[in-house]
């Protein structure tokens, strides 16, 4: 879970990559939980740590969410760091009030932060005792969200590394079946269930699930197709289930998805003539809808802070389908797995950089005078009151951008900067 | 273990970095893991600020643990020593480094850097954010202002000068409360010798002695450090805050008593508004408003004032989530004929609204999403706030513009006189219902399920009552409910028929 060792100067299949350590202009773990608490709608999270965790999370989601959320901090106290026993015993009773205020909730994560890991507060055993005390109401799992070992997407990636275990198992005999892996807005599950369908390629489910009793089956016989370069924890764990792999690019722009499809279509044998039959209505309706950015970000260059793991796969797309010129591409963590088809394809002339010191970082964006920035929040005003053109990368975990018909709203989010600047007489 | 759904205020670090960022020429290396970062975008998204707070973050991980952490801190301190040449430096250490005691402090001493380097102690599982800013300010104070022995006594110039003390970064309207209170104070002929932390330079706090009093805005942040001042540099403390009409008549004259200045020229500012505004017939309508108010102490306290007497509503709650200042809130409740609820519990403040059904709630971020819910008007006026509430306009809380601002933004919210006669004359229009909201506000809807009744009545409503309830519009419906069933429980009845409606109606009419 932790990133790699620190350098080993570069890498053999591809180009050099650039590792650095120090401060990190990056968000936790704990942050994933801003999309997971809607995804799973019977789900609740409680992180168990501090003050700062819990003004992290209202912070990172302040900006966007209004609704009565299904997360809460139990905030530890003076008290709880002078003995474990009696830290168990105030996370029994408050998630005794929790439960009692929120009588919906099916399934109860607890969530590791930075001061319940270095205290070594035991939640797996805690999940344990707290699952056998309120079962079969609720159950209770839990994960480490901490940013001494996540880095933001990587929340997502312990969550349901978690949510694994829970999964039935599908024997032998059982059909096979494809699983589609990852955090999803549900117009995109619908759009890809859809093709899918059309393709033939069935059983489809999706991990996680909308609601906590639906958790697919999984064995020997699934198949899965990755949605997010993110989760290689949760990989690792469905395959030691038994599910196999199909490894592809990933699903952003017509090509990605394309590619992403046809690894499906393949383990289903579909034939070559019913896939593109299928999949080129589609495919033509994402170019189509490209164009219009295409002409916006043609020859543009391109820099990327690192932030959410998904940087390779969005420079793959942003130079092969728009023409974007990446000149840095920072990712907090290159995870060679799951990304084996999008490094061979890594843009020319880019430099992969991984992990982070910021300072260092912002001398090279400085130098390099980049067209485009794609960075956090922290770091967007402050570049764009020196004159750069910024684009807030958490939009891109927090809008939908798989699949075909998010392609052009996923090119759009890196043209609109431009427009917006095109169009101020201020 | 506190279970918090949202918190009022961050960590005691977070109130450090309010320091560090509203000064210039200082730098704040803090010991923390990845992930803490995410403080930066309070200040650059939030407050919009175009630049980083000038923050360092060692981002120590879990390998790190084993290893040696304490080399992290020193390499990160002497880079951004060297990178940003601050005029001097804080160092502490947020939550997770806390426990593991590497001694900030210590080891930057042992870097000798050629600035000086004050080490904070925040304790973040005791302290929070406002408790940091105000000691990460004292203890820079003390730093910079030391007693110097046989330095002459400052006598009161043909001039009198003072320090403003207390603006943060990230506080709420303190850019606009400055430059008003600056207003005030040059028509007043009082010279401002620093204003800080806002603006201020390390070498500004060296020369905070040179003034005759201290005007402190803010006690959250400067109230430690003021109190220290006049122990030292036996500096006299303003300490009327300036918001509403009456406090800020109160804050002049305070400062006429202490400089001999004649405050009657300026008393009667042109430009006070509020005054006319409010007795204006117009405003007839807000008479006995009920407000439940939940801020900061000192925002709180401003506000039950200017509700009560200067609006002419009925404050029904007034509360903080500052304890430190909740003896202060405690008395001012206790004034209004209120216990104070003193709480950094957001379920609390929420349970206290929905109990009390209120026609406007003044408050923070925090009770907007609580009054949003339960379909109440309100307007924010405490920190912790939303970006909105950073506004790009000139648009302070305190002096006599900040009166006509609180005028303006609290009765916003509320619906207007007339229309609260049309709405209950013509209950059955289509487009102009209570369930569509006040007319001039267009985005404001009400949520769709009625407001609850209390829950410990065990008193019925008859089908006929509860249809006639309905016909209330909404933004009385809640006290019209309450009065009833407290009306039928002090006459001892059991179920609420239309005729209890009416009487308790009559009982209580104002």
């Amino acid at each position: 879970m932790t990133p790699a060792t620190p350098n080993t100067g570069c890498d053999s299949d591809a180009a050099p990559v650039l590792r650095e350590r120090g401060q990190r202009e990056v968000f936790c773990g704990l942050t994933g939980i801003v999309w997971l608490h809607r995804k799973i709608q019977d789900a609740f999270f409680l992180v168990v740590g501090s003050r700062t965790c819990a003004h992290l999370i209202q912070s990172a989601a302040g900006v966007m969410v209004f609704a009565e959320p299904r997360f809460a901090t139990a905030i530890m106290e003076e008290k709880d760091l002078a003995g474990l026993a009696d830290a168990n015993e105030e996370l029994d009773r408050v998630v005794d009030r929790l439960l009692e205020r929120r009588p919906d909730i099916k399934l109860l994560f607890l969530v590791g932060s930075c001061p319940s890991e270095v205290i070594k507060l035991d939640l797996s055993r805690a999940a344990q005792r707290l699952s056998t005390k309120h079962q079969p109401n609720v159950r209770v799992l839990n994960y480490s969200g901490s940013g001494i070992e996540t880095t933001f997407t990587q929340g997502e990636d312990a969550c349901l590394a978690a949510l694994v275990p829970e999964a039935p198992s599908a024997g032998e005999d059982a059909l096979p079946s494809l699983l589609i892996v990852g955090a999803l807005p549900d117009v995109v599950e619908d759009q890809f269930a859809r093709l899918f369908a059309e393709l033939g390629i069935g059983p489809v489910a999706f991990f996680p699930p909308r609601r906590s009793g639906q958790i697919p089956a999984v064995g020997p016989n699934t198949r899965m197709l990755i949605a997010q370069p993110f989760l290689g924890d949760t990989a690792r764990a469905l395959e030691a289930r038994g599910a196999k792999r199909l490894p592809a690019l990933f699903p952003f722009g017509a090509e990605g998805t394309t590619h992403w499809l046809k690894a499906a279509a393949d383990a289903w044998d579909v034939p070559e003539m019913d896939f593109r039959r299928v999949v080129a209505p589609h495919r033509e309706r994402a170019k189509r809808a490209l164009a219009r950015s295409k002409e916006v970000l043609d020859g543009r260059s391109i820099f990327f802070f690192p932030d959410s793991q998904l940087e390779p796969p969005l420079a793959r797309f942003l130079a092969e389908e728009l023409g974007m010129r990446p000149i840095e591409i920072g990712t907090p963590y290159l995870n060679r797995d799951l990304l084996s088809e999008e490094m061979k394809r890594i843009p020319e002339g880019a430099q992969l950089s991984e992990g982070q010191h910021v300072d260092k970082q912002l001398d090279r964006c400085r130098d390099a005078r980049p067209d485009l920035v794609v960075c956090g929040l922290g770091l967007a005003n402050p570049l764009e009151a020196e004159g750069m053109t910024t684009k807030w990368s958490i939009e891109l975990v927090f809008s939908p951008v798989h699949g075909f018909d998010q392609a052009g709203d996923l090119a759009a989010l890196f043209a609109r900067p431009f427009a917006r600047r095109s169009v101020l007489r201020v | 273990m506190q279970l918090t759904v949202w918190t009022y205020e961050g960590p005691p670090h977070v109130g450090a970095m309010r320091i560090a960022t509203a000064m210039k020429g200082l730098h704040f290396v803090l010991h923390a893991p990845q992930g803490d970062t995410y403080a930066d975008l309070l200040f650059t998204m939030i407050e919009r600020r175009d630049a980083r707070p000038p923050v360092t973050y060692t981002t120590f991980q879990a390998r790190d643990l084993g290893g040696d952490t304490a080399e992290l801190f020193k390499n990160a301190a002497r880079e951004a020593y060297e990178r940003f040449q601050p005029e001097a430096m804080i160092v502490g250490a947020s939550c997770t480094a806390e426990l593991i005691q590497d001694d900030p402090a210590g080891l930057a001493r042992a870097l000798k850097l050629p600035i000086p380097v004050i080490p904070l102690d925040l304790p973040s599982y005791q302290k929070k954010e406002n408790w940091g800013a105000s000691e990460t300010f004292y203890q820079l104070v003390r730093t910079f202002a030391p007693k110097i022995e046989g330095a002459p006594v400052r006598t009161l110039g043909p001039r009198p000068r003072c320090n403003i003390l207390g603006p943060t970064a990230l506080g709420f309207r303190h850019r606009d409360d400055v430059v008003e209170v600056k207003r005030l104070l040059a028509s007043l002929g009082v010279d401002v010798n620093v204003t800080a932390p806002l603006e201020a330079r390390p070498s500004d706090l060296a020369r905070l002695a040179d003034a005759d009093f201290n005007v402190v805005l803010y006690p959250e942040i400067a109230d430690v450090a003021a109190r220290w001042l006049e122990r030292i540099h036996g500096q006299k403390i303003v300490r009327t805050v300036p918001i509403g009409q009456n406090a800020t008549k109160d804050f002049i004259n305070e400062i006429a008593a202490l400089t001999g200045i004649d405050p009657t020229p300026i008393l009667n500012d042109a430009d006070a508004r509020l005054p006319w505004w409010s007795r204006s017939v117009d405003s007839n309508y807000l008479t006995g408003k009920r407000a439940f108010i939940f801020g900061d102490a000192t925002h709180a306290i401003a506000a039950a004032r200017v509700a009560s007497e200067e609006l002419g509503f009925e404050v029904v709650g007034l509360g903080t989530y500052a304890r430190e200042f909740a003896r202060d809130v405690r008395a001012a409740a206790e004034k209004l004929g209120l216990t104070a609820l003193i709480t950094d519990d957001y379920l609390e403040v929420e349970k206290a609204i929905a109990e009390l059904q209120p026609e406007l709630v003044l408050g923070t971020q925090m009770e907007r999403h609580i009054a949003k819910r339960l379909g109440i008007g309100c307007a924010v006026i405490s920190a912790p706030a939303h970006v909105q509430d950073y506004p790009a306009r000139f648009s302070p809380q305190m002096g006599f513009e900040g009166a006509n601002v609180l005028f303006d933004t609290w009765v916003h919210p509320l619906v207007m006189g007339l229309e609260e006669h049309l709405l209950a004359m013509f209950r059955e229009d289509f487009e102009f219902n209570d369930a569509a909201g006040p007319s001039h506000l267009a985005a404001h809807q009400p949520a769709p399920t009625p407001i609850a009744a209390p829950a410990e009545s065990d008193i019925t409503w008859s089908k006929e009552a509860e249809a006639e309830l309905e016909k209330i519009p909404f933004f009385v419906r809640g006290k019209a409910r309450r009065n009833a069933e407290r009306f039928a429980t002090e006459q001892g009845l059991a179920i609420i028929q239309i005729e209890t409606l009416y009487d308790a109606k009559s009982h209580y009419a104002r």
